[in-house]
């Protein structure tokens, strides 16, 4: 099932979501990865605004490489989200609604990820170059010290993703080697 | 015995262009392997999926862009002829290269200057150099870039002698396995088996340099590498973990001597963007 969707995102958006499905997704999504996450803890700590809102936000943990003139971003594929993890629970329970990313999440991210009706989605790792043509626009709001780890701004047009964590549990790093081997009468 | 000059700044100079050709286009090797997993692929999310990684080189040619946004650690290997002197400082043309070359092509600048302080270096240098002496007078450059998505991925074990080839498949197996949709599947595997701790490490390096459609000359190994390709395609992880056939595009196995207590395996993890370009100077 494929599904169209804009940020920022309600819990209604997301509700109908599974794993295995694909989204179109179009908006404002915000990319922060390893540094600007902990810089984003160390405001909390001290009770500071975050550089965007949260409510209802997609975060995407992305790098890019430096843009040529004329062009809104350079290549833009995902990082591995695995290493956010520590950070991500806090930032689902304050509303985080959406992550882009690749690989697998701790057992704690899944269930902040069911407890908040949020959901984990992925971009295709090392398509840098074909996701780069979602993007419409770009710029840095935060950070500009950290190089490609800067918090940026993207505005983004039918960027296409797959659902990994949904709001049920559902996980398609299981369920789809698990259909795949079934398919050949393996089981996992 | 006459002795070759070459320049440095010629070093320079194939540095930057192999940076460039590197992160831009893939390897024969690897394009044939891709092409060959996408004709095979029964699976229709993972061929789909396979189709993506395809339509993803075309646009990187066609834009100008980088492959994959992770342009890499620049890794550079040199077989230095014996009967060659560099003309200036080879590490100093090295990183010279790595730098105009990173600008140049709008690659990015991955590299911080301490692993604890995390400042950024702004210009992907240093570059990680390894020379080989070797005879004669030639001077092979292959500049490798490798991604972290991968590289976190690997492992070594100091497995016991007793363990034997059993051990170093489950090692590896379970290395695959816990690497998941992590390292970008479908991945490419370099495999050390033997030396000591760092030789180890270097020997599955050096493996990722090989062409996939290269076995390794001993018929034992080649034989090896043939059945962990067929047991980690076996696991159904598929291209990004989504499912499918297509989880590994090749196993390629580097040995050597070792203690008669050691057995060390290393497993450098590569994804399917596997690059790496060579020049002859």
């Amino acid at each position: 099932m494929q599904y169209k969707l804009n940020t920022p995102l309600s819990k209604q958006d997301l509700a109908p979501l599974q794993a295995g499905d694909t989204v179109l997704l179009s908006g404002v999504v915000y990319t922060a990865r390893d540094a600007a996450h902990a810089r984003m803890m160390e405001l909390l700590d001290k009770g500071e605004p975050l550089p965007f809102p949260i409510e209802g936000a997609a975060i995407y943990y992305v790098g890019p490489t430096p843009e040529r003139p004329g062009c809104a971003i350079g290549a833009a594929g995902p990082t591995t989200s695995g290493r956010m993890d520590a950070y991500t629970p806090r930032l689902l329970d304050l509303g985080l609604a959406c992550m882009i990313g690749k690989g697998k999440r701790t057992e704690a991210v899944k269930q902040s990820v069911v407890k908040n009706g949020a959901v984990y989605l992925a971009a295709i790792g090392g398509a840098g170059a074909l996701m780069a043509g979602s993007v419409q626009s770009c710029e840095i709001i935060a950070w500009p010290d950290l190089g490609c780890e800067a918090v940026r701004k993207l505005v983004v047009k039918d960027f296409p993703l797959t659902v990994l964590l949904d709001t049920y549990g559902g996980d398609l790093y299981q369920s789809g080697p698990a259909a795949y081997l079934a398919s050949r009468g393996t089981q996992l | 015995m006459s002795i070759r000059e070459i320049p440095a700044a010629a070093v320079t100079d194939a540095v930057e262009a192999l940076c460039i050709e590197a992160n831009t286009s893939l390897p024969v090797d690897v394009k044939a392997a891709l092409d060959a997993a996408e004709a095979a692929e029964p699976w229709p999310l993972a061929k789909e999926t396979l189709g993506l990684l395809q339509q993803n080189l075309c646009v990187a040619k066609e834009k100008n862009l980088p492959i994959c946004q992770d342009t890499g650690m620049a890794c550079v290997f040199i077989e230095l002829g014996q009967d060659v002197h560099i003309d200036g400082d080879l590490n100093a043309a090295v990183n010279e290269g790595v730098r105009r070359g990173y600008e140049k092509a709008y690659l990015r600048k991955s590299i911080t200057a301490d692993p604890l302080q995390r400042v950024n270096t702004g210009d992907n240098t240093p570059a990680f150099l390894t020379v080989h002496l070797v005879p004669g007078s030639g001077c092979k450059i292959t500049v490798a870039p490798k991604g972290a998505g991968s590289e976190n991925m690997s492992r070594l074990a100091m497995l016991k002698p007793a363990d034997g080839v059993e051990g170093v498949k489950k090692f590896v197996l379970d290395t695959v396995e816990q690497a998941g949709a992590n390292p970008c599947p479908p991945i490419v595997l370099g495999i050390g088996i033997g030396g000591s701790f760092d030789h180890c490490a270097a020997l599955a390096k050096k493996a990722l340099l090989r062409p996939l459609d290269t076995p390794n000359a001993d018929p034992y190994y080649a034989a090896l590498e043939k059945e962990l390709l067929d047991a980690i395609n076996a696991t159904g992880f598929g291209p990004q973990g989504f499912g499918g056939a297509t989880t590994c595009l090749g196993v390629a196995i580097e040995q050597k001597p070792t203690h008669v207590a050691c057995l060390p395996v290393a497993v450098n993890i590569s994804c399917h963007v596997t690059r790496r370009a060579s020049r002859e100077l």
